[in-house]
C-alpha cells in the first residue's frame, strides 16, 4: 500500500529532507477542548486537502454546550477528516492519526486510533489538573500504556508562545494560536501546502495584523517543528484522486442546500422567502441564505417555529418560492402549519436537518429518527412528499428536486438531511446553473366577467392552479376547513370529504409516476440487497463494495424518495433473498417497507449519535449473505 | 389591467358565501362597516387580502370578495408577515379575536406589532370563546362564570390596547360594533396608517356573553362611560359634556367642569406623541372608574418591516450587483480536476 519516495514538496515551504511515504489515503482527527479551535483546524485541513486534489469526507463532532468547562470530557470537540487518492464515501472508520490537545481529548478519542497509528499530543496539557479531569490516575504519556501507537509528545504550548514572542500578545492570546501550530505540524506530516491556510488567515485576520502574524508564525512553527525535530523520521503523501474532471469546491451539506435552493429559485424565476427560527443543526442555512440579499433572497427570523412555517405559507400564497428550515423539535411545532399547507395545496419546502431525539435529545449529534415524523407527523390524512439527501453535495441537487415536485404538484415537500450531512463536507463538482433544468412555474392570468375562479380545479396530475393575489378576477378564499372539490368553498359534505381525502392522497402518490427508476449498485439479483436512505449512504456503499470484493452477491439501493417510494422498489427487493435496512434509528424505513411491500426486511440499527462505521455494516452483510450462498 | 381607479360599493365586497354568524352577533356590523369603508379606499379588490385564524371572527375572510386565507388558530399575523414581506403591494387585514389573538396567538401578535409590518389588525373583543361555545377568554373579567369556570375565572384579564402599546405599536385605536359611524372612521384611519394598525372592537356575542358592553352602548349611560378622544382636543365627556379627565401627577382623574376647572386644565389628547406613555395611560382607563376612551389613541410614523426588508434587497443589489449564481459558485477556493 505504500511506496517510499524522497523529497515531496510543500509549495510555500522548502521540500522536506526526510523520506516521504505515499499512502492511498488517511483518516486524521483533531481533538481538543471546545475552545481549542479544533473545528477550524479540521476545516482548514479539509480545504487544503481538497485543493490538493484528494477526495474528502468529514465528520465534525462537537458538544452541545458552547463552552463546556475547560478540560472536561464533556467539552471535547473533534473534527475527523478522511482524504484519499481514490473515491471515498465516508469519513473513515478508525484513525491513522490523532491529534489530542489535552488529556480529555486523548481519553475520549484514543479507542478510535488504529494500532500503530500516529498519536500527536500536547505534552504540556498533561498536568495534574488536566489528567484528573480526564480520569487519568497516572500520566499516560509516561506509563507505557500508549506503546502500541507511534506517540509524539510535542510541547505545543511553549512552542506556540515562543513563536509569537515579540508581537505583544497576552499569554491567553498566544495560547489561542495553538491550533495553528497543530495544523502546521499535521500539514508537514502529510506534505500539505500552507498556502490555503495563509490565505484564510489573511482574509480572516487582515484587520488585526498582530493576530494574523501570530497565527502565521504558529502555523509555520508547527510545520518547521515537524521538519527539524528528530522525532519524526518520515512524512506522508496522498496523491490526487481521479475524480470526474471539472472544477470543484468543498461544500458542507447546509451550504449545498442553501445554494441549491437559490439555484432552484432562479431556475423557476422566483424570489425566495425563508421563514426560520434558529435551531441546531439547521441554523447555518438561515445564516447562509441571509447573506444573499442581492439574489433576491428574503429571510425572516421568526418569533418561533410556528410563525416560521405560517409566514412561509403566507409567502407561498403571495407567489414566492417559500421555505422553512428546522430540526426535529421545530418540525414537531410546525405540525399544524404543515397540515394547513397540505390543505391549501400551496408549494413550499420544509427542511428537517435531523438530530438525536426525542425531545431536545442530542442537538449536535446525528440521527435518522424523524422519518415517521416526516411521513406521518400531522393530524388527519395528510400526505406530503418526502425526499432525503444522501451526502453534503447531494443536498444541492435535492433542493432543486424538492422545488420541482412542490411546484409541479402544488404541495409542500419535506426534505430530510441530518446533522452528519449538514456539517460534513465533500468536494462538489461545481454546477453550471445555465445548464440545469428549468423549473416551470405559472400563475393563471386575470379573468373578466362573472365566471368564478376555480382554485381547486385540477390538471392531469391533480395539481391545482396557483392563482395569486393582485390578479384581477381571481379573488378567492382558502383555508384549513375542508373544501368543496373544484370551487374550494367550505364544505362539510361527507361524500366530498372522502373524495378530497382520496384526491390529496392520489396527488402525492402521482409524484412517483415521474420518478427515475431506483438505482441499484451491484448484481441484479442475489443473496442480499442493502437498502439505505439519507446520510448512511457512504458507509453502506463502502461496505457493499467491500463485500462484493469478497465475492458476496450483495447489491446496494439507496433511496432518495421516501414518500412516495419509487415504483420499481417492490420488484427490486423481491429479486434478493434478503433485504437489510441499516438505519440510525430503531427501524423506521424497515417498518415502512414491510408495511408497503410485505418484504421481510431485517434491520441494522444504531442510535449512538454517530454515523455507521463501514465495518459495522460489513459485519452485518457477512452475517446475512454468507459466502457459501454466492 | 385598467389604470382607472375602480368605483366600488360596499356590495362589491360581498362574496357569494352565506354569512353564518348567529343572528344579532356584533360581527355583522363590523363586516358592514368594513365593506363600506373599503369601497372608499380606491384600492382594487384584487389588491386586498384578509387573513384570519380560528374563531367566530375568523370566518370574516369568507364573506369578503377579496383574496383571503382562513388559517389556523392564532397564526394569522405570522401568515400575514410572510405574505406582506414578499408582496408589499398588497393591502392586508388580519381579523382576529380575543382568544385567537391574545391567547393562542399572543406571541405572533406581539412580534408582528413590534416589527411594525404594514398591515391592519382588527381584534374583535367579545370577552368570551364563542366558536367553542362559551369558555372564558383572556379578556374575560375576573370572576366570570362560564362553562369552564363554574366558580368564576381566577385569571387577571389582559387589556388589548395596553398589550399593543407595550409592543411598541404605532397605531392603536378602539371602537364599538354598534357605533357604526365611529367604527367606520376608526377602520379608515387604520387602513390609512402605514405600519401595523391595531384596532380593538368591542363586539357583542349575544349568544354566550350578551351585554358584556352594555355599559358602553346603552344610550342612557354611555355618555358617562366612554369618552371619544380626538387629537389636540381635551378629554371631555358626560351627557352635558361637563366632565373631563385631568392629570394629577401621573394619574388621570375625573373632574367636574365649570367653577375653578377650565377646559385648558384638562388632559389634551395627542395621538402623535412620540412617547407612548400617554396612550398607555389612556389604555388603562377602565369602566367603572373611568370612561373608556374610544378613537385613535396613538398614530406615529415609524419604519415598517416590509419596507425595510425590501430596502435591504435593493441596497444589496445596488452595492453588490444582481446576484450571479455561477460567479458565486466559482468564488473563493476551487480546484480543477482534469
Ligand atoms: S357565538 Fe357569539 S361571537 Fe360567535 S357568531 Fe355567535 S354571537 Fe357571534
Amino acid at each position: 500500500m505504500s511506496t517510499t519516495t524522497a523529497g515531496a514538496t510543500a509549495s510555500s515551504t522548502s521540500p522536506t529532507s526526510k523520506p516521504v511515504v505515499t499512502l492511498k489515503g488517511a483518516t486524521v482527527r483533531f481533538a481538543g477542548d471546545s475552545g481549542d479551535g479544533m473545528q477550524l483546524a479540521g476545516m482548514q485541513m479539509t480545504n487544503t486537502s481538497a485543493l490538493a486534489g484528494n477526495d474528502i469526507a468529514t465528520f465534525p463532532d462537537f458538544p452541545a454546550e458552547i463552552r463546556a468547562p475547560r478540560g472536561t470530557l464533556a467539552g471535547v470537540s473533534g473534527y475527523q477528516l478522511h482524504f484519499s487518492s481514490t473515491e471515498i464515501f465516508t469519513p473513515g472508520d478508525d484513525l491513522n492519526a490523532l491529534v489530542a490537545m489535552n488529556p480529555a481529548a486523548l481519553q475520549t478519542n484514543l479507542s478510535d486510533l488504529h494500532d500503530g497509528g500516529l498519536l500527536v499530543v500536547n505534552q504540556e496539557a498533561f498536568d495534574e489538573k488536566g489528567m484528573r479531569q480526564a480520569g487519568y490516575a497516572q500520566n499516560p504519556l509516561e506509563d507505557g500504556s500508549l506503546r502500541k501507537y507511534q506517540l509524539f509528545t510535542v510541547p505545543m504550548t511553549s512552542l506556540t508562545r515562543r513563536s509569537v514572542e515579540g508581537l505583544g500578545l497576552s499569554q491567553k492570546e498566544a495560547d489561542r494560536c495553538r491550533n495553528f501550530l497543530a495544523m502546521g505540524l499535521v500539514y508537514w506530516l502529510y506534505g500539505r501546502s500552507l498556502d490555503p491556510t495563509l490565505r484564510y488567515i489573511e482574509s480572516k485576520f487582515g484587520g488585526k495584523p498582530d493576530l494574523a502574524e501570530a497565527n502565521v508564525r504558529a502555523l509555520k512553527a508547527g510545520y518547521n517543528y515537524g521538519e527539524t525535530t528528530d522525532a519524526f523520521v518520515s512524512s506522508y503523501q496522498v496523491d490526487r484522486a481521479r475524480l470526474k474532471p471539472g472544477r470543484y469546491r468543498n461544500m458542507t451539506g447546509n451550504q449545498a442546500l442553501a445554494w441549491g435552493l437559490m439555484a432552484a429559485a432562479k431556475l423557476s424565476n422566483k424570489e425566495m422567502f425563508l421563514g426560520s427560527y434558529p435551531i441546531t443543526p439547521a441554523s447555518d442555512i438561515l445564516h447562509e441564505l441571509s447573506r444573499y440579499k442581492n439574489f433576491g433572497v428574503r429571510t425572516f427570523q421568526a418569533e418561533d417555529e410556528i410563525a416560521a412555517i405560517t409566514a412561509t405559507i403566507g409567502a407561498a400564497f403571495g407567489g414566492a418560492m417559500s421555505l422553512t428550515t428546522s430540526s426535529g423539535p421545530g418540525i414537531a411545532l410546525k405540525g399544524e402549519g404543515m397540515g394547513l399547507a397540505v390543505m391549501l395545496e400551496l408549494p413550499m419546502i420544509i427542511i428537517n436537518i435531523q438530530r438525536g431525539g426525542p425531545s431536545t435529545g442530542l442537538p449536535t449529534k446525528t440521527e435518522q429518527s424523524d422519518l415517521f415524523q416526516a411521513v406521518f407527523g400531522r393530524n388527519g390524512e395528510c400526505p406530503m412528499p418526502v425526499i432525503a439527501a444522501r451526502s453534503p453535495a447531494d443536498c444541492f441537487d435535492l433542493a432543486h428536486e424538492a422545488w420541482r415536485i412542490a411546484t409541479r404538484y402544488m404541495t409542500p415537500v419535506m426534505l430530510l438531511s441530518d446533522g452528519y450531512i449538514a456539517n460534513g463536507s465533500e468536494p462538489w463538482l461545481i454546477a453550471d446553473v445555465d445548464k440545469m433544468p428549468k423549473i416551470p412555474v405559472s400563475h393563471p392570468g386575470p379573468q373578466e366577467g362573472d365566471e368564478p375562479y376555480l382554485p381547486y380545479a385540477r390538471d392531469e396530475r391533480l395539481a391545482r392552479p396557483w392563482g395569486i393575489p393582485g390578479t384581477p378576477g381571481l379573488m378567492h378564499r382558502i383555508g384549513g376547513l375542508e373544501k368543496q372539490d373544484i370551487t374550494g368553498n367550505v364544505s362539510y359534505d361527507p361524500a366530498n370529504h372522502q373524495h378530497m381525502v382520496n384526491l390529496r392522497a392520489r396527488k402525492v402518490a402521482n409524484v412517483a409516476l415521474e420518478l427515475p427508476p431506483q438505482e441499484v449498485f451491484g448484481p441484479e439479483r442475489g443473496s442480499l440487497l442493502v437498502l439505505s436512505w439519507g446520510g448512511t449512504y457512504g458507509a453502506c456503499l463502502t461496505a457493499v463494495q467491500a463485500a462484493q470484493a469478497e465475492g458476496l452477491t450483495v447489491a446496494h439501493a439507496h433511496l432518495r424518495y421516501m414518500n412516495p417510494f419509487p415504483r420499481d422498489l417492490g420488484d427490486i427487493m423481491r429479486r434478493y433473498d434478503r433485504v437489510l435496512v441499516p438505519e440510525l434509528n430503531l427501524g423506521q424505513l424497515r417498518q415502512l417497507i414491510r408495511a408497503e411491500y410485505l418484504v421481510p426486511a431485517v434491520g441494522l440499527n444504531k442510535v449512538e449519535g454517530k454515523p455507521f462505521a463501514v465495518s459495522e455494516v460489513l459485519a452485518k452483510i457477512r452475517e446475512l449473505a454468507p459466502a457459501s450462498k454466492s | 389591467m385598467s389604470t382607472e381607479l375602480p368605483v366600488l360599493t360596499a356590495n362589491d365586497f360581498a362574496s357569494d358565501q352565506d354569512v353564518r354568524w348567529c343572528p344579532g352577533c356584533g360581527d355583522y356590523s363590523i363586516l358592514a362597516q368594513m365593506k363600506k369603508m373599503l369601497a372608499t379606499l380606491s384600492i382594487p379588490r384584487e389588491k386586498m387580502v384578509f387573513v384570519s385564524g380560528i374563531g367566530c371572527s375568523s370566518r370574516f375572510p369568507y364573506y369578503m370578495n377579496t383574496y383571503g386565507i382562513h388559517s389556523i388558530h392564532g397564526r394569522a399575523p405570522a401568515v400575514a408577515t410572510g405574505l406582506k414581506s414578499v408582496r408589499p403591494d398588497l393591502t392586508v387585514f388580519v381579523i382576529t379575536g380575543d382568544g385567537d389573538g391574545l391567547s393562542i396567538g399572543g406571541n405572533h401578535l406581539m412580534h408582528t406589532i413590534r416589527r411594525n409590518l404594514d398591515i391592519n389588525i382588527i381584534l374583535f373583543n367579545n370577552r368570551i370563546y364563542g366558536l367553542t361555545k362559551g369558555q372564558y377568554s383572556p379578556t374575560s373579567p375576573k370572576g366570570k362564570v362560564t362553562k369552564s369556570t363554574p366558580m368564576g375565572a381566577i385569571d387577571n384579564p389582559l387589556h388589548p390596547l395596553s398589550i399593543a402599546i407595550g409592543c411598541e405599536a404605532t397605531f392603536v385605536a378602539r371602537s364599538i360594533d354598534v357605533h357604526i359611524k365611529h367604527l367606520e372612521m376608526v377602520l379608515r384611519r387604520a387602513a390609512e396608517h402605514r405600519g401595523t394598525s391595531f384596532v380593538e372592537v368591542y363586539q357583542n356575542c349575544n349568544v354566550f356573553n350578551d351585554g358584556a358592553f352594555d355599559y358602553a352602548t346603552d344610550r342612557k349611560i354611555k355618555d358617562d362611560t366612554i369618552v371619544e378622544i380626538e387629537h389636540n382636543k381635551p378629554l371631555i365627556f358626560g351627557k352635558n359634556r361637563d366632565k373631563g379627565i385631568r392629570l394629577n401627577g401621573l394619574e388621570p382623574e375625573v373632574v367636574q367642569l365649570g367653577g375653578a376647572i377650565k377646559e385648558d386644565d384638562l388632559l389634551f389628547h395627542n395621538e402623535l406623541a412620540e412617547e407612548p406613555s400617554l396612550a398607555y395611560l389612556l389604555s388603562r382607563m377602565r369602566h367603572p372608574e373611568f370612561p373608556e376612551p374610544m378613537g385613535v389613541l396613538r398614530a406615529v410614523d415609524r419604519p415598517r418591516y416590509d419596507d425595510e426588508l425590501n430596502k435591504q434587497i435593493t441596497v444589496a443589489r445596488e452595492q453588490r450587483g444582481d446576484g450571479d449564481m455561477n460567479a458565486l459558485f466559482r468564488s473563493g477556493e476551487t480546484w480543477t480536476v482534469s
